[in-house]
């Protein structure tokens, strides 16, 4: 089966500025992509790019197999889009709002009733379909605006930090639909900001200054550190604790994490035990000393730092 | 065409539920006719007039009683200290007063000239201008008068030659009547511009815009749904305008309704397209709006022919009025109204505003299609 999203060498400037550089990734039809990076890494500029909104000013996209630099047009009508700012219009109401996208996706009659239904389904909005838009919760208006970029059923879906502003529980149930559309066939890239998120996406793609720096699954991504393992040290005085371990030969590199500090060690041969009478020497008062495992923050932090660094 | 509908009910709902947007187009116009119809009256009646008789005669009860019933002049009473008029003028109790000299009527019977004098008070150069005509007319025609029946009988043929001034169109030069078709063109303006181009900037600045993008809507589509309603919306508006001007000023409405609509037609045409060619520009609302009421209001108040003629400005400044569209938009709806003119007269006003809305229109598609791929 060919390929949702193909993406070879896409490359885009703004003047001198190079947002996007040389960028290549596949994403398979029903997979959920998650595109990670800092503001102004380029993620942005890239959806912007595959949804056919901005011209690539090297390099190619195949999107639904449409070329976005050649057929825009064309790819515009095989996906859905929804932003973090969920653009709905304030002053309708959920109903018209729905049958406004509904307009300028060419749906009508019976087709268009069903995928009212399903979107009001979906969202959980029965019954306020003559809620002003403005009023909504953020859970809802953001279930809305999802509904609203898939009314047209695309094969694809850009999410573009959908999730920005949003409660907890609404988050889980916006990702369980997610994982529905994906359950459908439905490709869907996503950005997003929250780690713990990402975890959802069978794949992941890390940006950094417009390149690519890792590509895989959450798994995939997590063994780096397999050779490098991650302890977890709580101490009274965590900034203190900081300074003695990046002191020490054993440790590669330390990061703040709530109260606690996470330290990379530069071989699996070195035990929590070394570190904690290290700490206990330099009269560090330490509660905990343990290996944890790598979370998604740990690998983030660590790709950007070793890209950062290379350039 | 379906889509052009989707945006165009959409945006005609937005403009239904946003009550203030909608009252300020279609009621503000109306009320700004009243404001500045009533403000904006350049005629003079009912001056305050003082008189300082000293003839105390026949012919000079007649020629105040000229003065009170010309209706320029209203009588405040005879005050035969120079020091009281002085001190009543001050106060502004009278405008003017009119002085006869002692020996006033003997003086016209012996075909002496005569000389009275009208004291004005010149605070405001243009009153004081106007009502210095009103007198030297009044004073004129009652010499005339007077010399005709001293000269009258048989066989006496001093000719007297006189004026009569016949004014077409407006006889009592109200200045109502000049000005309500101006008012039309500058309230119009205004509406069809800033409303435009907020409502394109203000989908720019929600994110909505984007989205639209995003959808497989061109920008011609989305322009067209997008204006149409604002069109509709501001026709309207100025067809109450109109109406309103007809109720409360007798505006007379002398020529085709048709062409009138046509005119206004076209003119709103250009000024939506100039509202779209700023939202092109523009990235918030605030520029926006301040943009559209800065490049709306000033040419079309001033450049326009609107308050000040455009026969009587400096050469360059005349020909910055020919790309000003109220300019061709005042001839022809001073034609239809007013003059019940025909077409022919008006024709290059009309072809004008043709030229300016394409124009406009060409450059704002051209630069949103920039900005929509």
């Amino acid at each position: 089966m060919a390929d949702a999203i193909e993406v070879r060498g896409l490359t885009r400037k703004f003047g001198n500025f190079v947002a996007v550089n040389d960028l290549s990734f596949s994403v398979k039809q029903g997979e959920v992509f998650g595109f990670l990076g800092a503001n102004g890494a380029g993620k942005s500029t890239t959806i912007r790019m595959l949804c056919g909104l901005l011209r690539p000013t090297a390099g190619t996209a195949l999107v639904g197999g449409m070329d976005v630099g050649r057929d825009p047009e064309a790819v515009k009508r095989r996906i859905g889009y929804m932003s973090q700012r969920f653009s709905l219009y304030e002053l309708l109401t959920v109903d018209q709002n729905i049958q406004f996208f509904g307009g300028v996706y060419g749906l009508s009659g019976e087709r268009f009733q069903a995928r009212r239904q399903f979107v009001l389904a979906m969202a959980g909005l029965e019954g306020r379909e003559k809620t002003l838009t403005r009023d909504l919760p953020g859970g809802w208006r953001q279930r809305l605006a999802l509904g609203c970029a898939i009314l047209h059923e695309p094969s694809i879906v850009f999410l573009d930090e959908p999730t920005g502003g949003v409660d907890p529980l609404s988050r889980r149930r916006f990702w369980d639909l997610i994982a529905d559309l994906s359950s459908k066939g439905v490709t869907v890239l996503v950005t997003t900001h929250y780690l713990d998120e990402a975890e959802h996406c069978h794949r992941l793609a890390i940006i950094h200054a417009g390149q690519l720096a890792a590509l895989g699954t959450a798994t995939e991504l997590k063994q780096v550190f397999d050779s490098r393992p991650i302890v977890e040290v709580q101490a009274a005085r965590p900034v203190q604790a900081m300074d003695v371990l990046d002191r020490l030969e054993t440790v590669e590199k330390t990061s703040l994490f709530g109260t606690a500090v996470h330290a990379v060690l530069r071989s699996a041969q070195t035990s929590p035990a070394m570190l904690s009478s290290a700490l206990a020497a330099a009269g560090v008062d330490v509660r905990n000393v343990g290996p944890v495992s790598p979370s998604l923050e740990d690998v983030f932090l660590d790709v950007v730092e070793r890209v950062g660094a290379a350039s | 065409m379906r889509k052009i509908l989707a945006v165009g009910s959409k945006e005609m709902r937005q403009i239904l539920r946003d009550r203030r947007t909608l009252l300020i187009l279609l009621f503000i116009p109306a009320f700004f006719l009243l404001l500045y119809g009533y403000a904006l009256n350049f005629d003079i009646r009912n001056i305050r007039l003082a008189v300082q008789d000293q003839d105390r005669s026949a012919h000079s009860r007649e020629l105040v009683s000229a003065f009170v019933n010309s209706g320029y002049f209203m009588l405040t009473g005879y005050e035969d200290s120079d020091a009281e008029l002085a001190r009543q003028i001050d106060r502004g109790q009278v405008r003017a007063v009119l002085s006869i000299p002692a020996g006033f009527e003997r003086d016209l019977r012996l075909k002496r000239p005569v000389t009275v004098q009208v004291v004005l008070d010149g605070d405001n150069a243009n009153t004081a201008a106007a009502v210095a005509g009103y007198a030297r007319m009044l004073v004129t025609e009652y010499g005339a008068a007077q010399m005709l029946a001293l000269t009258a009988g048989p066989g006496s043929g001093a000719p007297v030659i006189m004026v009569e001034p016949r004014v077409w169109y407006n006889p009592q030069l109200r200045s109502a009547l000049f000005l309500v078709p101006g008012l039309i063109a500058y309230i119009s303006m205004i509406t069809a511009v800033v409303s435009t181009a907020l409502s394109v900037v203000r989908e720019k600045e929600k994110g909505t815009m984007e989205q639209v993008r995003m959808a497989p809507v061109g920008p011609v589509a989305y322009i067209l749904g997008k204006t149409l309603p604002y069109l509709v919306i501001s026709f309207v508006s100025a067809i109450l305008i109109v109406l309103a001007a007809m109720l409360l000023f007798d505006l007379p409405m002398r020529g085709s309704w048709l062409l009138l609509f046509l005119s206004i037609g076209l003119f709103l045409v250009g000024a939506q397209a100039q509202g779209l060619l700023i939202s092109t520009i523009a990235g918030t609302q605030q520029v926006a709006f301040q943009v559209a009421l800065l490049s709306s209001l000033l040419p079309t108040m001033i450049l326009s022919g609107f308050v000040f003629p455009i026969s009587s400005m400096p050469v360059v400044v005349q020909a910055i009025t020919h790309i000003v569209p109220a300019r061709y938009f005042l001839v022809a709806l001073r034609a239809i109204v007013l003059k019940g003119a025909d077409i022919s007269a008006y024709w290059q006003d009309l072809a004008a505003l043709t030229v300016f809305a394409t124009v406009a229109m060409g450059l704002a598609s051209l630069r949103l299609r920039r900005e929509w791929a």
